[in-house]
């Protein structure tokens, strides 16, 4: 039996779409067959992390509070993505956000309007992400340097840095003894919109920024340049180095705000653990996603709908939420796997070639 | 004299997917011939090739070595029957001896008979003609020792049947003629040899009798004697071609560009250019001949602002530009296009289609922070008619056209930005006769129109045709600068290989 793999020329749109649902749906059914092998109705509990992401209210209220950092992380990784330039430092680069919100907030005056306080949390938080991008980008464009390794690195000093300031500098006289920050006043928490934070909302205005900045600015197409062909961007006159620093500035800033909007509406505080994997889950949708915003908006909503149906099982059904870990990871398994069936087929020949000899 | 046949290959078909690369193709090679496979790029010459040399396997048809039915199911069995095949880019380990490459990979005891290999090399380069020195290492030799090396690599292992993929193609004219001495000696000795080439010339010279492939096919067998060029190309093309490019010369020239002894070091340290100086003016095709990686490519991007360079000046229309980024370039106004020598991986985005890469030049000039499409657009139809090049639409990316195609597009872009100094680097490299041609046809528009030329080719043939002037480059220093009217072949030869002009007056 010989299989060859042959490489297609060029794919019909509607072939394409048709390979990329049967990837999602075989990912279904090959996820509901491992859970048939663990003893468990797959109807069941698919029927469950629906309803427990989308069945009530409240429900859908933790899928969106879930899906905002994801959406917004996502977005600032597709911006360093598109250039190639590896940014795994997403989590670090939110809690060093968080610790930037969190620094106005405790050091501005707590009578200060409410708009004007989250107003410069929102600045600060973004300033500190970007700096944190800062780094590795300006030694990328200056030195050449590793970026992966480089903002990989740097998620653990971030979160050091807040176990630090929280153990000591910040921890919270008032807090009997325990390592914390001290909560935020009213003033520096994010006010609701149809019940959930504003976050939303900022999420849905950065989705437009950086579609229109990636598709249709100058500096986008520079990044698209930069990142298929740094020879082709020598050529074409753009200045690499400003590139990098300016597009990991914005990659690093948007996971920022994600600290911001964590630290403020969820904590009301800074922990250590704010950034909670987001930083590498958004790793994922930014991929399947293709790189593209609006896409990635969809790709976010069902990753967070896994997320919280995955939490909602493991309470009404008493099965681990890794099962949602699980799919998670069946889907993006199969649907980076299709990525090979569009650009190849397999050919069986039907009959053997004739052998001479 | 009766000879045997020593291949035989018959209906081999091998499909890459939707495309046959070979299809029916019939070759017989007899010993004691040179065979002469000839055909346009993506003809389907290296891929029949390299299933004689077991590299792929074919989909259909059989193969006779010796009269003896064969199947390949690895480079090594080819190599067990004789077979050697020596490829356009050599493989050898350049910090080893001639020696040591020679018996890489070959079955040795423990200790190597240091005497007895020697005595082996010397007998081979006896016999052949083959002029090599044992102890010299890789780094150390020229392109044409190399490819000796490469023959003696094959010739060791006891080939009879040797493929030369392009073997002239990094040669100068006098590396030529002693490589095809080494050819005629191997023919004595009763070896089969196929050439794959695309030089029409050479096959005249050398070979005794030429199968023509076409798209895949083989168009037929000819003895060599009974052919010319035209009825050759009639075959490659499948139609009759006008190869002649049409020289005038033009009045009224104004110097544009002019190089004051420009010296560019490599990361090494060495000198990749040494004390050029040129001059081109409008109206003219200065051409640039030199052995491959001599100089060219640090000489264009030089030019164009890509390339540091540690001393001298560059003149545009008498202003100092040593030193400008192409950004400064561009913001400045000057006038310059460039056709760099890897077109996917400097000159165009692969992945972007026609319109996005006719913004690459155009954007930086724009008003504001939004990128304006709408002028591009229609540049990018205004440029895909003009120059009629084979798009599905403008929105296709560019890594999906031909080859020639693709270079269309780049043409046409540094074209429609009117300049004043077009600097192509092997602007028809891998494109085919008529893609070829028509780019000849685009440069000498461009020159007719005013623009001063800088052409940078490796055929001899086609810069003495095209250019009014040729600069040779021999390791990064001007060797010399002729007039193609009262030259020479061999003369531009000898200046590639580093003998300078200049007692005999022929320097301008």
């Amino acid at each position: 039996m010989n299989v060859k793999i042959i490489k297609r020329k060029d794919i019909p749109k509607h072939k394409e779409v048709i390979i990329r649902i049967m990837a999602v749906l075989l990912s279904i059914v090959f996820a509901g067959v491992i859970l048939l092998a663990f003893g468990l109705n797959p109807l069941k509990i698919f029927g469950a992390i629906i309803d427990g992401s989308a069945g009530s209210e409240i429900r859908i209220k933790q899928t969106v509070l879930r899906a905002v950092p994801l959406l917004i992380t996502s977005l600032g990784i597709i911006v360093a993505f598109k250039m190639k330039f590896w940014n795994i430092g997403a989590e670090g680069q939110i809690t060093m956000g968080a610790l930037g919100a969190t620094w106005v907030a405790l050091n501005l005056p707590e009578g200060l309007p409410a708009p004007f306080m989250l107003g410069s949390m929102m600045l600060g938080g973004f300033i500190c992400g970007a700096i944190w991008a800062f780094i590795p980008a300006i030694f990328k464009a200056k030195m050449g340097t590793n970026e992966t390794i480089f903002t990989l690195m740097m998620n653990y000093i971030a979160i050091k840095f807040v176990t630090y300031l929280q153990y000591g500098p910040w921890r919270d006289p008032g807090a009997q003894g325990f390592p914390k920050i001290a909560k935020f006043t009213e003033n520096a928490i994010l006010p609701s919109v149809l019940g959930v934070n504003i976050g939303w909302i900022i999420a849905l205005i950065c989705v437009a920024i950086i579609y229109v900045f990636m598709t249709r600015t100058k500096k986008g197409y520079e990044i698209a340049v930069v990142g298929e062909s740094v020879q082709t961007a020598r050529y074409a006159g753009i200045n690499i180095s400003r590139v990098i620093v300016i597009a990991m500035l914005i990659s690093g800033g948007l996971c920022g705000i994600v600290g911001f909007i964590q630290a403020s509406a969820i904590e009301k505080t800074l922990i250590a653990g704010i950034a909670g994997g987001y930083g590498f889950t958004a790793i994922i949708t930014a991929w399947l996603s293709r790189l593209n915003a609006i896409t990635c908006l969809f790709v976010c909503i069902a990753f967070a709908m896994l997320i919280q149906g995955g939490s909602y099982i493991q309470v009404s059904l008493g099965v681990s939420s890794a099962i949602s870990g699980l799919v998670q990871g069946v889907i993006l398994f199969f649907v980076l796997g299709s990525e090979f069936f569009l650009q190849y087929r397999l050919e069986f020949p039907k009959k053997p070639v004739k052998e001479v000899a | 004299m009766e000879q045997n046949l020593a291949i035989e290959m018959r209906n081999i078909t091998k499909a890459f997917g939707e495309i046959k690369a070979n299809e029916d193709i019939n070759l017989d090679v007899l010993e004691g011939e040179v065979h002469a496979l000839l055909g346009e790029n993506g003809a389907g010459k290296t891929t029949l090739m390299n299933m004689l040399s077991g590299i792929y396997k074919p989909d259909g048809g059989s193969i006779f070595i010796n009269g003896e039915p064969v199947i390949f199911s690895s480079p090594a069995d080819s190599i067990k029957m004789g077979i050697g095949m020596i490829h356009q880019h050599f493989k050898l380990v350049d910090v080893m001896t001639a020696k040591e490459n020679i018996i890489l990979g070959q079955p040795t005891k423990f200790f190597i008979n240091k005497k007895e290999l020697s005595r082996k090399v010397k007998d081979l380069s006896d016999r052949y003609g083959l002029d090599i020195d044992p102890d010299k290492k890789v780094y150390e030799m020229s392109v044409g020792e190399k490819q000796t090396l490469e023959i003696m690599k094959v010739l060791y292992r006891g080939a009879k049947i040797l493929i030369l993929d392009e073997p002239t193609a990094v040669l100068t004219p006098q590396e030529i003629k002693r490589f095809f001495k080494v050819i005629n000696n191997m023919k004595e000795q009763g070896c089969a040899i196929v050439i794959i080439t695309h030089k029409l010339n050479e096959v005249m010279e050398i070979s005794d009798r030429v199968t023509v492939l076409r798209k895949g096919k083989s168009i037929g067998t000819a003895i060599t004697k009974e052919v010319d060029i035209p009825k050759l190309i009639e075959m490659m093309v499948g139609q009759k071609v006008d190869l002649s490019i049409k020289k005038e010369k033009l009045k009224g020239q104004t110097p544009l560009l002019a190089l004051d002894q420009i010296t560019v070091k490599t990361g090494d340290g060495k000198n990749a250019l040494d004390d050029v100086s040129l001059t081109l003016a409008s109206h003219e095709i200065l051409g640039i001949a030199g052995v491959a990686n001599s100089g060219q490519k640090e000489l264009c991007e030089a030019i164009a602002g890509l390339t540091k360079t540690s001393k001298g000046r560059i003149f545009f229309e008498g202003e100092n530009i040593v030193g400008k980024s192409p950004r400064d370039i561009i913001r400045l106004g000057i006038r310059m296009g460039f056709i760099p020598e890897d077109r996917l991986g400097m000159g165009l985005v692969g992945s972007m289609d026609i319109v996005h890469n006719i913004v690459l030049k155009d954007y930086q000039n724009q008003p504001g922070i939004m990128l304006r499409r709408g002028p591009c657009v229609t540049k990018a139809e205004k440029i895909v008619k003009k120059l009629d090049i084979q798009t599905p639409s403008i929105y296709t990316p560019v890594k999906k056209l031909s080859g020639g195609n693709i270079q269309k597009v780049l043409l046409g872009r540094e074209i429609d930005s009117n300049p004043k100094v077009l600097i192509t680097a092997y602007p028809v490299r891998g494109l085919d006769i008529g893609s070829s041609y028509k780019i000849y046809d685009l440069l000498n528009e461009q020159k007719a129109a005013g623009v001063g030329v800088l052409f940078v080719g490796e055929d001899l043939d086609v810069l003495m045709e095209l250019c009014d002037r040729i600069l040779v480059l021999c390791h990064g220093e001007v060797t010399g600068t002729v007039d193609p009217n009262e030259t020479t072949k061999e003369e531009i030869g000898l200046l590639m290989t580093g003998r300078k002009t200049g007692e005999e007056g022929e320097t301008a």
